[in-house]
């Protein structure tokens, strides 16, 4: 039988190239913020209203962008707020958090601190008691510092 | 009109010693050209992330340490007292060095020859946490360097520093921060560099840190070789900053983007 | 830094809602940065975080990458009775934190 070592020797080299490929991060794009806000509301469709989101139209850092989302609501175990979601545009991942609220709130109100890797638009969604889900966004343009250490 | 008046102003006084600082009625802090989010984050001690250091500097400063085991209470007792002004008169001279000495160098120089103790290394968690406790006891103070004979040379070669050109873009600190600032570079405001907060979280670091850092930080902007950690060189910049900050008021540990 | 910074008004009146403020010193290292040398920086960050209010839970918040480096978190609870907020922050390579503060509710 005749030894063929560099097409054997082709083919093992060709199976360790896909290891490598599967690593690179994929950025997130609008499509992918859509798909990760599917995953969470499901078929329900999701009406521009209700939230407040509040962020810098301007932030001097991307690593540490206040944001507060608030809805007006009496949070009552008839009628409250479940749960609100965060989701951004063009951050390498589209989540950023999920908070579970509830009667016991007093106030649909929470505050953090997130990352942005680029001017991008922030996407916050309500879960209501009734099943409705509600939306707001916000755009923010990140600016970086003139003289940067190298990391 | 202002720009022009003020490289005019340099020219002119080129040479001359105190003539390229900045007025004291002119002085202003960074803080200033910040967004009202970023002040906020600042001004709030239960969401400044620097305040974590300054706690755990607190949690330090009554621990036992070295083989001597002394705290820093056990001789400087409520540090809220003790250190109140300390940080708004550093670098100050030390006798025993012949020279001024950052409050950084201090603390080590305490946990050394008083607690028997290794010196914590530059921008060590630790070393900031302390630096950071005593700053914060100077906050809302007047910034006063004691300036006399034996602090004047420190003095002159800190200024030197200050104006000379360096790096692979030959600028000097002055071409930015006495010439222009208020104008932009890349989008951003050109502060004045006063350094009222330090050790600060700036939001670049996701960390506290310290002047040293920041001036290293700088160097490298400007395609300088940056001094390394613990030069003598960087603490005669720090007094020559200070006193050129001098009346402006602590904000230690204060928040830059 | 210190491990946590918590903020409960001491005392607050039955059913008025009151804020907390909460902060936890970690790097939250998103996974998607690399090394000097090409290499990528694992993920570890904080996924999760619990109040509860006298052993019931009151809010929880589930964490991504893209919270910002030693999390600040505020929300809200209603003064329902004097007792022991507790807080638990949960993430990567084991990291568990707990804090807790007393309210009292008049």
């Amino acid at each position: 039988m005749t030894h063929d070592p560099s097409r054997r020797d082709f083919l093992r080299a060709a199976a360790g190239l896909t290891v490598v490929l599967a690593v690179r991060p994929a950025e997130a794009t609008p499509a992918t913020m859509q798909d990760a806000i599917r995953a969470v509301v499901g078929t329900a469709p999701v009406t521009k209203g209700r939230v407040k989101l509040e962020l810098p139209p301007l932030s001097e850092n991307g690593n540490a962008v206040p944001l507060t989302v608030s809805l007006e609501s009496a949070m009552t175990a008839a009628e409250h707020v479940r749960a609100i979601h965060v989701f951004t545009e063009k951050n390498p991942q589209p989540e950023v958090v999920s908070f579970r609220l509830g009667p016991r709130a007093g106030r649909a109100r929470v505050s953090t601190r997130i990352r942005l890797a680029d001017t991008q638009t922030v996407i916050a969604i309500g879960e209501l008691s009734d099943g409705s889900f509600w939306s707001a966004e916000a755009a923010v343009v990140v600016t970086l510092a003139a003289c940067l250490e190298e990391t | 009109m202002r720009g022009l008046a003020a490289v005019l102003g340099a020219l002119a006084l080129a040479g001359s010693a105190f003539a390229a600082e900045i007025p004291r009625a002119e002085r202003r802090s960074g803080y200033d050209l910040m967004s009202p989010e970023t002040r906020a984050m600042q001004d709030d001690d239960t969401a400044n992330p620097g305040m974590l250091s300054v706690l755990e500097g607190g949690a330090l400063w009554s621990r036992k340490a070295g083989a001597a085991g002394r705290s820093c209470a056990d001789c400087h007792g409520d540090a809220r007292a003790s250190m109140k002004g300390v940080a708004a008169r550093h670098p100050a001279f030390d006798a025993a060095r012949g020279r001024p000495v950052s409050v950084e160098q201090r603390i080590n120089a305490c946990r050394v020859e008083r607690q028997q103790a290794p010196a914590l290394a530059s921008e060590s968690r630790e070393l900031l946490a302390l630096s950071a406790y005593v700053a914060r006891q100077s906050r809302g103070l007047p910034i006063e360097i004691a300036t006399d004979a034996r602090t004047q040379p420190f003095l002159d070669a800190g200024r030197a520093l200050w104006e000379r050109r360096q790096g692979q873009l030959n600028l000097a600190c002055r071409n930015c921060h006495d010439d222009n600032w208020g104008r932009r570079l890349a989008g951003s405001v050109i502060p004045q560099a006063h350094p009222t907060g330090y050790p600060l979280y700036r939001l670049e670091w996701q960390t506290l840190g310290s002047l040293q850092r920041r001036l290293r930080n700088c160097l490298v902007g400007m395609r300088a070789e940056p001094y390394e950690y613990g030069d003598p060189a960087l603490v005669d910049l720090e007094l020559y900053l200070m006193r050129r900050a001098g009346g402006m008021l602590m904000d230690a540990p204060a928040v830059r983007p | 830094m210190a491990e946590t910074l918590i903020s409960v008004p001491p005392r607050a009146r039955r059913g008025e809602s009151v804020e907390i403020k909460t902060l936890v010193s970690h790097a939250m290292e998103t996974g998607y940065r690399r090394s000097q040398l090409g290499e990528r920086i694992p993920r570890d960050i904080i996924r999760l975080f619990v109040c509860t209010y006298n052993g019931t839970e009151v809010f929880r918040a589930e964490l991504h990458p893209a919270i910002a480096a030693n999390p600040f978190i505020t929300f809200s609870t209603v003064a329902t009775e004097s007792g022991t907020l507790a807080f638990h922050w949960t993430g990567d390579n084991g990291f568990s934190v707990r804090e807790t503060a007393e309210i009292r509710v008049d």
